[in-house]
Order: structure tokens, then sequence, then C-alpha cells
């Protein structure tokens, strides 16, 4: 520290390293030959799918690999100084003064049984000597910074007394107790919900220009990066493809695997009929069945044999670029600005009778409010007013974050639960209140469900025929053993495995084939209404366009309707026709996909709408960030569900919103929105996204 | 909380009862009735008049009754005997009937009389119980630090040396009930033909035959160190070992939690990381344990008292159980639920103090 | 006449009396060491050396209680003059034609073998350990399936009486438990009906919530569980098996009850927990979405996917019941005299432990290493399962 050191030069040299971690039976390279510079104040972003090797990176510059992990080659200078010749006595006095790091799981970082004052306040008593009243007076002071309300009790509480967002603002003021010059932030958001998310973007930006700190900014998620970095370094199986300023990668990529992820992804433009997203085939290569030459080659359509898989491919830099570097021997022969190949332009299905149809369903729960059992009986209103109604071949998106009451709804329509009160309409049968060991065979094998988490989906021991048989047989499918094992085959052809898969176990599945068994098995007896609760948020970006497109082609072959749940707006309007927003257990918002996306809005979907990070240099956004976090659903406000973090609510008179719930106003189009807002004020509203003209 | 704890007291008193209840209707099976009216008159005894000594000694009439009078909720049986004076379970040997309570159960404070030990039970209890007592201190003074500090020590570094070192000393203990390690313990260190005491007595080293006494008779009036060590060790071991191995997987767990690294990489020293970041939370589990260790405890009470021929709590039931001797058994059955039962709510709500989670929930 | 022994040749002999054991044991390595990565989690154990240390203690005994007519040098019942309480290695007095000449481990206080002895108590500990863990391991899970799953009441009172069972100082319960007077009044045979008859619901409904949907398979396996099931339900539990095949000597009964009655609770717990955290998980939902009943989600989804912390539990807890039988027969209860179990053998021996303390400590050390054998599997076991 004492060392002179040029701010000019870089504050964070990474040059070829290499990583590995030794198991039992063999040496697994993680990272390979990845080379970056930090200059100071620069705020450099690593983007790549799990696994490849980016939290690897910021773990070797912690040097904290594990019992297992090592560093095989390259060097990794902080300042000027190699940390991987440091001892562990030097390295202690780097670790939290001049590198800090800030991570996914905001409850896990922090020590549930100690005081938050008193984990804040260790970092400058042990890097700097300080007192221990200076140092949590040092706590209460950033604790305030980073834009928490009342630091005073904050200091002095525990942990699990906060919400992930206030924990994850708490994680980010501990790392900036010693003003560190360089912060390594590990997906700092993925946690967290949208809303609470972009709060805390801007806090980082923020702070980060406010102390000059240098950024090292992991996440797989494109626009995040593009709000928030300088530059950025696309990596792939442990490579590093792609490195240059955010702007000339995202308008000027020169690596085929950077161009394919962006193309997969839903931008604002991208219709699921007209221009479908375009997936990257294949599947990413396991560390040690990793290809001879270019790791990307075997899924690249760019791809030249004997030239690609000859040799190991270099970083080359890239002509008129700032910094600019690929990994491609080609970079310089391929056409970079054609558009990709039209994918098979589909008609837009046909949306038949009403098939299912909501009216007024409500759901409360009653819990006990204290941790031993018993004190008093609270209701929790899961689902309020529900209405609404969807038909054959339509795709219905149900919006929301967490605690929306999303969830609940699934449950109750499948029957997993009863309805409080109101109606559901199944076909032409009402099953509000039949829970599914009353429905028939027939009611439950058409209105079936795909769940979220890949790797809980399925039963891990049982194989992936036999799961599906099984599904054939409760749904009394067929009439032999035969039979329904022909059926299993064609199913697995369905959602587009090999037949082999039919003898695995769900361990030797990726995420994505695991999701498509999950999908294979809902349609198992002819499903005609599908409920997705986030099929795709737990895959890889270029994973979920494969996955999504499946779903489509499902839906149009069979006439499905889907109730597609998720919180990921962009996927939104890529493929639904209608979009219902939900907030606290209310529809805040219901419309066509484009009456939604458009003015005028209802508050918090303009908010979340802005709060969504998209990965298009031409879109701008206005920036509205929600106060606060989301309330518990045990304790909502009164009034309004969203009057508590509404920035409109200053426009509606005599604090209606405090006082009543919205009633529900259909505007023109059957557009409905529950809001006290008047119209003018609705009709004054600006759209949130604009596209730069090109 | 209040409500927590009360509920909590509810289900023990329940629980207290239901297992009183268990052991009174076992105690009272005709068999051991039998047994019981064989040794208490005469052995060569008739099957009528077995039935008419426990008629007229208040063993007859349904069980419920009998229980109830011994609990104290029903009135004490009395019967007339042929010299027309009034006897009764509230009437002590010559005093007068009409002075005497209507109901003398335990709720009463009266424990009964013991058949073996020919002595009111509370007096057999109050002997037994202090001898013990100071047994279970000894056990706890050597077990709990010892077996804490080996687990934290084996657990802070997992898969170090002295991880596998220490780890193997806590399963080889585990894996050795009292009956064996006492057995061992003795051949080895207070048997006049094998272990060492022969070599030390040859050098001249110790003056009596053993290096340690086989029993712990002496013990009753005066501890001394070599009249507890061994039972006190005999007990400890088993529990060091499991103990230690709660507290080495909670301690690895811990280890491995992300705050952890948090404090690792925020700079604090391996050190300060054990004792200020995970040494709280890797004790909660093994609090839990220890509490819940003391019904195990009482098994190992039982054995070493006899083993060691140490006139405590365990040496007593043995003896009480033996001899179907009814009034002390359920006193000991008491004694011992109590004990099981008050451990466990010291440990549930000792839970919610060391978890600030679920404290101020 | 022959000499007395010295140490060495002692355990020189004891080996070769042990000759089958040791060739079964080094088949069985060879064989599970040559096709490890094909036998699944019980190939595992050989990756750590824990793990293997403990599967050869367990296997050694094992193999010993197979054997054991062929290892013993003398009937463990004989009493030999002049044999009382004699150290280790000594010569027969006057041995007849053909008998092996010496007591390689001593002579017990009634002049019996004691070697020969241990050797055969391996197999009185074997028989019962291993099966009365598995009757209650079955009861457990029957109740610990449904009171996790499906909570509520049902849950509340099973939980309340695996606690009162819990609450139970051992020994006392043992006291009460297991006397001749008990026996006389129907109590275990009252006990086993009620916890024999779980495998047999256990297997039923096992196969019911399977097969229920092509009705042939259901019943014909329904039908081999239930005419098996309570073939051997009636034999064991009321020996009224018509065939006389299956039956249970009352004493054994008496023991194995109890060691069920005690066992049961704590697996039942470990169940209950297991199924709570499991029940959440989305292929559970799956099941339950496409309609299937209870008990085939518990059964099929929940319990195999339970499976690893069962199995290692499985191995610690015949370990218990190894610890228990020990404590039955330490404190005499529910065995003859005459049994060579090494509980009872320590509670004999321990009364001259001052003078000659090999009677007690033989079956002591014995007692503990497969204790200690089986812990030892169930860590390497834990470790390999965690490691995937």
């Amino acid at each position: 520290m004492s060392e002179p050191w040029d701010p000019s030069k870089p504050i964070l040299e990474i040059e070829n390293l290499s990583i590995s971690f030794f198991t039992r039976l063999r040496e697994i390279p993680a990272v390979m030959d990845f080379s970056c510079t930090v200059m100071a104040g620069e705020a450099m972003g690593l983007v790549g799918e799990s696994g490849c090797g980016k939290s690897t990176v910021a773990l070797a510059v912690m040097r904290d690999l594990g019992k297992n992990g090592r560093i095989t080659g390259g060097s990794i200078r902080f300042k000027g100084r190699d940390l991987t010749l440091m001892s562990e006595e030097e390295l202690r006095h780097i670790r939290g003064s001049e590198i800090a790091m800030i991570y996914q799981e905001p409850m896990a970082s922090l020590n549930p049984a100690m005081k938050i004052g008193a984990q804040l306040a260790e970092v400058p008593m042990i890097h700097q000597g300080m007192s221990r009243d200076e140092a949590w007076k040092l706590a209460r002071q950033i604790v305030a910074d980073v834009r928490l309300p009342d630091p005073d009790r904050i200091v002095n509480a525990y942990p699990h007394q906060l919400s992930g967002g206030q924990q994850q603002r708490i994680v980010i003021a501990m790392a900036l107790m010693s003003k560190p010059a360089l912060l390594i932030l590990d997906e700092p958001t993925t946690a967290l919900d949208v809303t609470v998310e972009a709060g805390i973007v801007d806090l980082v930006k923020d702070l980060g220009e406010k102390y000059g700190t240098s950024m090292l900014f992991i996440s797989h998620n494109l626009g995040l990066v593009l709000d928030v970095c300088d530059r950025l370094c696309v990596m792939y199986s442990g490579e590093a493809v792609e490195t240059g300023n955010v702007e000339e990668v995202f308008d000027k990529m020169r690596h085929p695997y950077t161009q394919a992820l962006f193309r997969s992804i839903p931008l604002p433009g991208a219709d699921k009929n007209a221009r479908p997203l375009v997936a990257i085939p294949g599947n990413f290569p396991l560390p040690h069945e990793r290809p001879q030459g270019c790791n990307f080659g075997p899924r690249c359509s760019y791809f030249v044999e004997g030239r690609c898989n000859a040799q190991d491919i270099p970083m080359v830099a890239v002509p008129d670029g700032h910094r600019h570097e690929t990994r491609c021997l080609r970079s310089t022969e391929i056409d970079w600005s054609t558009p990709p190949a039209a994918g098979k332009v589909t008609e837009k299905a046909e949306i038949g009778r009403v098939v299912l149809k909501l009216d007024d369903l409500k759901k409360y729960y009653s819990v006990g409010t204290s941790a031993f059992g018993g004190g008093m009986q609270k209701v929790v209103k899961a689902n309020e007013t529900l209405s609404f109604e969807a038909r054959e071949g339509e795709t219905l998106a149900i919006v929301g974050e967490s605690g929306c009451g999303k969830s609940t709804f699934a449950k109750v329509l499948m029957g997993l639960e009863t309805a409080t009160s109101g109606q559901i309409m199944l076909f032409d049968e009402n099953v509000q209140s039949t829970p599914i060991q009353m429905r028939g065979t027939d009611t439950i094998s058409k209105l079936q469900m795909v769940f979220q988490n890949p790797f809980d989906t399925l039963n891990p021991s049982m194989t992936v025929g036999r799961q599906i048989i099984r599904a054939l047989e409760i749904f009394d499918y067929g009439n032999s053993d035969a039979e329904r094992h022909a059926r299993m085959l064609e199913l697995l052809d369905l959602v587009k495995l090999p037949r082999a898969f039919a003898d695995r176990m769900p361990r030797q599945l990726s995420g994505g084939q695991k999701q498509r068994v999950g999908i294979a098995r809902a349609f198992a007896g002819g499903a005609k209404v599908v409920v997705a609760d986030e099929p795709v948020s737990a895959l890889d970006v270029s994973v979920q366009a494969a996955v999504t497109d499946l779903l489509m082609d499902i839906q149009r072959k069979n006439k499905t309707t889907l109730l597609f749940i998720s919180h990921d707006l962009s996927i939104v309007r890529y493929l639904s026709d209608r979009v219902m927003v939900m907030y606290l257990g209310h529809v805040v918002e219901m419309g066509t996909t484009d009456q939604v996306f458009a003015p005028p809005y209802h508050p918090y979907t303009e908010a979340l709408l802005s709060a969504v990070p998209i990965a298009d240099t031409r879109v701008q956004k206005s920036r509205i960030v929600l106060e606060g976090d989301i309330p518990s659903a045990v304790n909502p406000p009164p009034g309004c569900p969203f009057q508590t973090r509404c920035r409109w609510k200053a426009q509606v008179a005599g604090g209606l919103c405090e006082k009543e719930v919205p009633p529900v106003r259909m505007l023109e189009g059957g557009h409905q929105i529950k809001c006290h807002l008047p119209d003018a004020v609705l009709a004054s509203m600006e759209p949130v996204i604009k596209i730069a003209a090109e | 909380m209040l409500y927590f704890v009360l509920r909590r007291i509810g289900v023990m008193v329940l629980t207290a009862i239901a297992l009183t209840f268990i052991v009174f209707y076992m105690t009272n099976l005709p068999p051991n009735l039998e047994k019981l009216a064989k040794s208490e008159a005469s052995v060569r005894m008739a099957d009528d008049a077995v039935a008419s000594w426990l008629e007229n000694n208040g063993y007859g009439g349904p069980v419920l009754v009998r229980y109830g009078e011994w609990l104290g909720v029903m009135p004490g049986w009395t019967r007339e005997g042929e010299d027309g004076t009034l006897r009764g379970r509230c009437i002590a040997n010559g005093t007068d009937p009409a002075t005497a309570p209507r109901f003398c159960g335990i709720l009463q404070g009266n424990w009964g009389f013991s058949t073996v030990f020919k002595q009111p039970v509370t007096e057999v209890l109050a002997r037994s119980l202090g001898a013990t007592g100071w047994l279970m201190l000894w056990v706890m003074i050597v077990m709990v630090p010892s077996s804490l500090l080996l687990g934290v020590l084996s657990g802070m570094r997992e898969g170090s040396r002295t991880d596998r070192v220490l780890s193997t000393f806590a399963i080889t203990t585990t894996a050795t009930p009292e009956y064996v390690s006492g057995v061992i313990l003795i051949a080895l260190l207070a048997s006049a033909t094998a272990g060492i005491s022969p070599i030390l007595a040859e050098a001249g080293w110790i003056s009596g035959k053993t290096l340690f006494p086989g029993t712990a008779t002496s013990a009753m009036d005066d501890i001394t160190f070599w009249n507890f060590f061994l039972p006190v060790m005999t007990i400890a071991l088993y529990g060091i070992g499991y103990i230690a191995r709660m507290t080495r997987a909670s301690m690895t767990e811990v280890m491995t939690q992300q705050y952890i690294r948090t404090a690792r990489l925020k700079g604090v020293s391996f050190r300060q990381v054990v004792m200020k970041h995970a040494l709280r939370n890797a004790l909660i589990a093994p609090f839990t344990v220890i509490m819940l260790q003391f019904p195990w405890l009482l098994n190992g009470v039982v054995i070493v008292e006899t083993l060691f021929n140490y006139k405590g709590f365990g040496w007593t039931l043995v003896q009480a159980a033996g001899n179907n001797d009814i009034d002390t058994l359920l006193a000991c059955s008491v004694v011992a639920v109590f004990v099981v039962l008050v451990t466990q709510l010291i440990s549930d709500i000792g839970y919610v103090f060391l978890n600030p989670r679920i404290r101020l929930a | 006449m022959e000499d007395a022994l010295s140490w060495g040749s002692i355990l020189l002999r004891i080996a070769a009396q042990l000759l089958p054991v040791w060739v079964a044991l080094i088949v069985t390595f060879a064989l599970s060491m040559q096709f490890k990565r094909r036998l699944g989690l019980y190939g595992r154990i050989f990756d750590s050396p824990v793990g293997m240390t403990g599967f050869g203690l367990v296997m050694f005994w094992v193999f010993t209680a197979l054997f054991a007519d062929w290892i013993i040098t003398h009937d463990p019942l004989a009493q030999l003059s002049g044999m009382k309480n004699i150290i280790p290695g000594s010569p027969l007095k006057d041995p007849a034609e053909g008998a092996y000449p010496w007591y390689l481990l001593g002579g017990d206080h009634l002049a019996r073998d004691v070697f020969s002895r241990v050797v055969m108590g391996a197999r009185e500990v074997l028989k019962i350990a291993p099966a009365a863990t598995v009757v209650a391991f079955m009861v457990g899970i029957t109740l610990g399936l449904p009171a996790g799953y499906l909570g509520g009441r049902l849950d509340t009172t099973i939980s309340f009486l695996s606690n009162l069972v819990l609450a139970f100082p051992v020994i006392l319960l043992f006291y009460l438990l297991v006397t001749p007077e008990i026996r006389v009044t129907g109590i275990p045979i009252a006990l086993a009906a009620i916890l024999f008859i779980f495998p047999v619901i256990f297997l039923t409904i096992l196969f019911n919530s399977r097969f229920f949907t092509t009705p042939a398979k259901r019943n014909l396996y329904v039908g081999l569980t239930l005419l098996f099931g309570l073939w051997a339900y009636s034999g064991l539990a009321f020996n009224a098996d018509p065939l006389g095949i299956w039956s249970m000597d009352p004493n054994m009964l008496n023991v194995f009850v109890s060691v069920v009655f005690v066992n049961s609770p704590g697996v039942f717990r470990i169940v209950r927990g297991m199924v709570m955290d499991i029940k959440t998980r989305d292929y559970v939902a799956a099941g339950q979405t496409r309609g299937e009943g209870p008990w085939y989600i518990m059964l099929w989804e929940i319990l195999p996917n339970a499976r690893g912390p069962l199995i290692v539990d499985f191995c610690l807890r015949i370990g218990y019941t190894t610890i228990l039988l020990g404590t039955l027969g330490f404190f005499g209860l529910g065995v003859t005299p005459e049994s060579p179990d090494w509980g009872s053998t320590i509670n004999y021996g321990r009364r001259l432990l001052a003078i000659a303390p090999h009677p007690a400590v033989v079956p002591a050390i014995a007692l503990m290493s497969l204790v200690l054998g089986l812990n030892l599997l169930a860590d390497g076991l834990r470790e390999e399962s965690m490691k995937d």
C-alpha cells in the first residue's frame, strides 16, 4: 500500500491465467489462458453462461479457490503486485481493504449471529486499527450512504430482520467500509426481484463514481452489463472469447458466440411468429470434454473443418477496435452484418373458444404469526378477486415479483389447494373447490404444469423413460406396457431428445434437457391447458430460446392454452398474446401485450418495464427506481397495494390511495387497470422504452 | 414466548402422566404382584392366599383407581383388619386412623415405602440422587469442555491430520458402550493380574495391588481422584465421542458457509474467523445435543453404578426393578422422566436464545 | 499334556482357526474392488479408506458368524474340569481324543472355552441386530411417511407417542418389558402382533400404489406379499404357523420386540424430518398435479430420494441395536445363562475382573470392534454419498 502506484496504469492485470480443479479422478481445467485488464475507475463486465468460469476468475483474484482449486499458470497483478505470489498474511491485508467482494446470496453472506454494525465495523478495525466506537460511527455513516432508512436501527439489527434488498445493501456497505480500489461483484442481483435489482444497480453505479472504485462485474445478464459497465469480456467454456468496450461488443461483435448469444435473447422487436429467436444448437461442453481447437466450434455456424479444430486459437486484436479482441480465426472473413438466416416463419396460431374462465377468485390463508405456533392467527390474502378468461391456443402471461400470488394461483388452479371463494370454469366444469384427488383423470390430464427448477422437476432416482411412462399409466393411456413405451419414445421425439435418453437418470441430463423431459411429461396426457411456472428462468440464455421455442411449437400443434408465469418482461413480450400483471395478490393491469407494454400504464407496470435491463444499445429507457422493497403479503399496506412505492400517488386527490383499493377500470380495447389515477394523468404517460431510430 | 413455555409444560405434564401410568401399569401386572406377594409374605403361598394378601394390602381393585391413589387424586384405600383395626394407604403404623389424611399420593409428598430398602422412598431417593449428582457433575466437568474442544479443533479444518486423528478417537469412543469401556478400563488399570497395575506394583511405584480400585463404593463417603476417576471416565468417554462428532459436523458445516468466506475475504485472520464468526453458530447444534444427552447419560449412570458398585440412582433403579419394588421404581421413573423432559425444555429454550434468527422472529 | 502357549502362538493359532473368514474376506474384497464402478453406492465404499476399514470389520464378524461351526475349537457350552478362569493359551488338563488341546483365550467362570463362546456369540448378535433393525425401519418408515407428508393431527399424535417412548430411559423400559413375568401376561406377543404387521403393510402399500394401474401385476405382487407376509407373521408373532417353519423362541421374541420398540421412534423421527424436506420439491408437486395418490408419492417419489441418509442411519442403528442387546445381556435380562451372547458374557466376566479379566475383556473387544466397524462404514457411506 505504501508503494507508489501510477494511477494511469491498470489497477488489475490478469495475464494468461489458468485455473484447474483437482478431483480424485482427474484435473479439471476451469479457466484457460484468460487475460484482462481493468483501469482505475473502470467497470469491467464478465459475461457468460453458468459453468464458463467467470466466478472462478473472481475467486482467483481473491485467491480463495478452496482446497481443490489451484492457479496453474499466468499472473494476476493488482496495482503492479502479483497476487499469485503473495503469502496468506499479505493477502489478508489486501482482502477487504483494497479488494472487496459482493456475492449473489446476500442472506448467506451475512453472519446470522452477529449484529450488522459489528460485521461492518470489523473491517476498519482490522485494516485501519480503528477504535470500536469510531468504526461503529463509520458503519452508521456508510449504512446511510447506501440509502438505507433509519441507520441507527439497522446497525443494531441482525441480518434476518432485513429484507433481501436491504441485506444486499449491507453487503455493499461492508465492501465499501475501507474504500477499496477494486470491487468484485458476483451476480449481485440475481437473487433479487427486478424492481429491487434496479435500485441496487443504481446504487452500485453511483457509489462507483463517488468513490472512484474500479469494478469487476460478473453477470449472465447482458442487459445489466450494458447498464453498469464500461468494458466487458465474454467468456465461453473457460476462455475469454471476446473483450472490448461495451458499445463496440454490443454493436460490432466479432465472435460467433457473442453474436449467437445476442440472437438468442428476446430483444424488443423480436416476435415469436415473424422474427423468432435463434437458439444456439447443441450443448455447453463439459470441462473435461472440451473439443480440440475452438471450444465453440461444434456449435458454431461459421465452423470450418480442419481450421477451427486444428490448434488452440489465440486472442487477436480486432482491426479499428479500441482494445477490442476476439478469439476467432475467421473474425475478419465473416460478414458480421448479415442478418440471421430467417428462421422458420410461422403463422400466428388461431385463438379459439374459451377453455378457462376465472370469476372473482379469492384465496386466503390463515397463518400463525409467532414462530412458536399459536398466538394471533392472521389472514394472508394471496389472491384477491382474480377474474379472467383464457382461450384455446392462446398464451396468457402472468407477470409479477415474489409474493404477488402467482404461485398460489397456480396451486388453486391445479387443485392442490381449493379456492376461498369465486369460480374456476375449466372447459365446462366448475373446479374451484374440487381438490385434485376428486378430479377425474380426464380433467387432470387436460390441465398440466411445467415447473420452474430443472434440477428439482424430475425425481432423481427414476429413469427419464420411467417417469414419462408413469404419467401415461396414471392418465390411462394405452392398453399395454409396450404401447405406453412406444408413446413415451414419441414424446421424447416431440421434445427433441434422443430416444436413448429413456434409460438415463436425471443427473446425467443438463438443465435444458431436464426441462424438456418435464414438458414431455406434462404433455403425456395431451394437455389442453398448461401452466408454465417460470419454465426457463433457471436456464442459461442460449438454452432458454430453444426451450421457449419448443413450448411454442407444441402449443401450435396441440392448440394448447399456455398460462406463462414469469417475472421476465422481455420473454413475456416475445411470446405472449395477453398479459396480466399481479402485485400482492391483486391483478393491477391486464390487456393484450401491446396494450400493456405501451402507455397508459399502471404505475407498477411502468416501474417494472423500466427496471428490466435490456441488452440493446438502441433502447432508451426512462429510469424509474422504486423506493424500498415489496411489502410482505402477511402485512399488506392499506388501500391500494402499491401505494407505498408509487411515484404517482400525489396525483390522486384526497389520499384516496391510502384508503381504498382502487376499482378495476376498463380502458379501450378491453384493457384493464386497477388504479385511482384520473384519465388525464393516465393519458399523459410517456412510453418507458423508446427505440432510437437506426 | 410465555405461550410457548406454557404449551411445552402442558405437553410435559401430559407426557409425565402417560409415562408414569405405563410404569404403574407394567409394575402392577398380575404376575409382578404375585411375585411381590410371595417375596413379601411367603414364597410358598397358594394362589388364593396371594389374592387375599394383595387385596389386604391395597393391591386389589382397578389399576386406574390405584394409580389415582398413588398420584394423590383419589382417596387412599382403607381396610378393616380381622382384629378390627383400620389399616390403609394413608395410615402410618401405630397412628390413629381418624387423624390420617384422605389423600396421600405423590402430590401430597408421599412417595411410598420401599420394600427392598425398608425405608421411605423419599429417603432412598434423596441419598441416591445425591450420590449420582456428584457423579454427573464430574462427568459434565470432564465431558463438555473436552468434547467441544475436540469437535471444534477437528471441524475447523476438515480433512486435516488433526481432524483425522481426533475423528478416529471420537468414532472409537462412540462405538464403545459403557459396559465395554468400563470393563476394559478396569482390566487395564484396576486388575491385579492384567494391565499396568502388576507392572507398577512390581516396580514398587504403587503401594497397593492395583493403581485404581475396581469399585467406587468408597466414593459414597469421600470422593477422591482415585475412587472416582474410573467411573467418571467410563461415562464421559462415550459422551465425549458423541458430542465431539456432533460439534465437528456442525463446525464443518458452518465453515463452508458463505458468511465465513465473507469474513475471510474481509481480511479477518483464520483465528478470528473461528473465534468470532464460526464458533457461536457452530455451538447451537451441540448445545441441544448436550442437553438431549442427559437421558442417555442416565443409561450410562445405571451401567456404571452397577459395574462399580456405586450406590446412586442407577444402582437403586436396578435394585428396585430386579425386586419389583413398585414405589421405588415409580419414583425412579418420575425422576427419570422429569430429567428427560426438563432437559428437553431447556434445550428448546436455549436453542431459541442462542439463535437470534428464532428469538426475534 | 501340552505346554501353555505364548501370546505369539495364541494369535497365530487363532488366525489359523479363522482361515475360512480370511478366505471369504479376500474373495469379497477382490471381487468388489474389481467391479466397484458398476456397483453403485456399495462400490463407492471402496473409494474411501474409512468405509473400507469399516466394511472389513463388519464382514469379518459376518463371516465369523457364518462359519462359526468350523471355527470353534470346543463346544461353547461344554465345561471341562480344571479349566475354570484359566489364562489364555492354557492346555487342557486331560484332553479327550481328538479334542483341540488348548483353551486359546482361556476359560470362564464355568470352565468353558472363551474363544469358542465369543465366536458363537457373534452368531447370536448378528442373528438379532440386523433383523430387529429392519423391522424397526419398516415401522419407522410406515409411520414417518404419512406423519411428515400429511402432517396435521396424525403427525401430532404419532410424534407424541414416539416422544413418549424416547423419553423413557432405555434401561427402565427393558427392566419393565423383558422379564419372565411379562412373558406370562402376553404383552410381548401383543407388541409383536403390532410391530410385525408393519412390514406386511409396508410392502402391500408399496406394490399397490405402484401397480394399481395394471391390476394383473398388482394382484400378483400384493397377493404374494400377503401370502408370505401373513404366513411369516402368524408364525413369528403368534407361534401359529401351520407348517411350523416360522417360529420364535418366546425369550428371543421378548428381546426382539423390545429392541424394535426402542428403535422405531428414532427411525420415525428421521424419516419424518426428511419427508418434510423432500415434499417441497417440484417432482413431488409434479406427482400431485398428475393426480397420484399420497402413498405413491410417499413411497415412490419421496422415499427413494431419502435413501442415502437412511442407509447411513441403518448402519449406525445396527450398531446401536448391538449395544442395546449387550446392555440387555449385561443386566441379565431376557437371555438364558448358557447363551454365549457377548453382553451376558461380559456380565458374568465382570464379577471376576480383578482376578481373571479375559472372560469379560474378549467379548468386550469383540462387541466394540463390530460397532466400530458399523460406525466407520456409516461414516464412509455418508462421505461418499455426499460427493455427488
